[in-house]
């Protein structure tokens, strides 16, 4: 084995909400994550938010990372938020990235979600954000 | 009792979830909420798919997880793959093929890393099978890779192990270590309106007769034929596993296999335990001097080995009132 095994990984969810058509940038994301260390739970293209959030919750998550391309990320990232309160699941991170404008993306900080990426994002910098800024549960 | 243990028998989803993540990272609080709760286990029927990567094990899973549900039975399923050795990641994608019992409260999901451990499970397999077994998954399904002769921790914890191939496996089959063929009490080959299936049965039935295979005396392996994609062969893997069941219970295995559950649970555990406790001697003088000498060459490391069993075993305690 070449590397030390972190007893506590992060663990994180990723997600493609809607009608999203190809999930490239998302496995681009769940590889690096998990070269990063960290176990991805990846469920695959057209996930409705209730579908996210029961995974999210069976799998204990620390965060879910959201990828939406087809513009509806203002139905997607709040009814996720709302449905994590509702199931006393608020201490799950939602960060995520995609097609999101300046002012949505900033109306979506305010809501909750702790991070938007902008496309173009390295996957390093993800990365880096992550480790900075996301606990496991099991440590906290 | 504890927080999350009274929870879990009320069938409480977050606080499963919670439990067996502290089980997964190894944290104290785990064992002790699993110690209350191991009374209430020891229902359920467990199930393992074995197979490699590819073979179509996910999506024969949900086909299974549908039967199940259908004969209104709670189902639980942990989907074990492997971590990487270079970086302690993982990708953990079998739900992507269990969408369709995403919104069915009636069934458990839980993704698992191995983390290191060889044999096919994660350290954590077990306890989390109690977990679901303690909260009322009358079924639980284990499915995890398996390729060569090292993936057969699961004959340990299922009942009824199944293996899944696929067709063109031909002359691969003989080269598929002994190992995963001795598991199995049920083939299935999946994808089975490719090409090669006969020829893959053919080649399989050949080795089982030449006496690979579990030796199950009174019970041979039947080979079932599934397009799992297609939802076909599937009724037929149901009644070969509802009459391997049949089989255990009524041989008496049943009681045996559980026999050596337990055993192997103890054992699993107690490992640990003994290396954490002849660790922290080792920390202690005048032991650490010795281990020093050890690392230096001077003491031999077999000589501190036979020390250190005769201070620990020479004399029998007896446990705690």
């Amino acid at each position: 084995m070449g590397v030390t095994l972190n007893a506590s990984p992060i663990r994180i969810l990723v997600a493609k909400p809607g009608l999203d058509g190809h999930d490239r940038g998302a496995k681009v994301v769940a590889r690096a994550l998990r070269d990063a260390g960290f176990e991805v739970i990846y469920t695959g293209l057209h996930q409705t938010a209730e579908a996210i959030v029961n995974a999210a919750i069976q799998e204990d998550v620390d965060a879910i990372g959201i990828s939406i391309l087809s513009g509806a990320h203002m139905t997607y990232f709040p009814r996720i938020l709302q449905l994590l309160k509702e199931k006393g699941a608020e201490d799950v991170v939602v960060f995520g990235g995609g097609i999101i404008p300046e002012e949505d993306r900033k109306a979506l900080e305010a809501m909750g979600v702790k991070k938007i990426f902008t496309p173009g994002t390295s996957t390093e910098e993800i990365v880096s954000w992550v480790r900075e800024h996301i606990v496991p549960k099991t440590a906290r | 009792m504890g927080a999350l243990a009274t929870k879990i028998l009320a069938k409480d989803v977050l606080a499963a979830a919670r439990l067996m993540r502290l089980l997964d990272d190894d944290h104290p609080q785990g064992m002790a909420e699993l110690r209350e709760l191991y009374p209430y286990t020891g229902r359920a029927y467990i199930i393992g798919i074995t197979g490699s990567p590819g073979t179509g094990k996910s999506t024969l899973t949900s086909a299974l997880i549908r039967e199940f549900r259908a004969r209104n039975r709670e189902v639980g399923v942990i989907a074990i793959d492997p971590t990487s050795p270079f970086s302690g990641g993982a990708i953990l994608g079998d739900r992507i093929r269990m969408q369709e019992h995403e919104g069915d409260h009636g069934v458990f999901i839980r993704s698992v890393a191995t983390r290191g451990n060889l044999g096919g499970l994660s350290p954590s397999t077990r306890k989390i099978v109690e977990v679901m077994d303690a909260m009322g998954k009358e079924i639980i399904l284990i499915e995890t890779v398996g390729v060569g002769q090292d993936e057969v921790d699961i004959v340990g914890t299922a009942h009824t192990s199944l293996v899944v191939l696929v067709p063109g496996m031909g002359d691969e089959i003989q080269a598929i270590k002994a190992g995963i063929l001795e598991i199995a009490d049920i083939f299935v080959i999946n994808k089975a309106d490719r090409e090669g299936v006969e020829r893959t049965e053919r080649e399989l039935r050949m080795l089982l007769e030449l006496g690979g295979g579990k030796g199950n005396a009174g019970f041979r392996p039947p080979i079932i034929r599934t397009v799992a994609v297609e939802n076909k062969g599937i009724s037929e893997l149901m009644d070969a596993i509802e009459a391997h069941r049949n089989w255990l219970i009524e041989k008496g295995k049943w009681r045996e296999q559980t026999e050596r559950f337990r055993e192997r649970a103890f054992w699993e555990v107690m490992g640990r335990k003994a290396d954490e406790g002849i660790r922290k001697i080792l920390a202690t003088p005048p032991w650490d001097q010795l281990y020093r000498q050890v690392q230096t060459g001077v003491l031999s490391p077999y000589d501190l080995a036979e020390r250190l069993k005769e201070a620990l075993f020479t004399h029998i305690p007896l446990p705690n009132p």
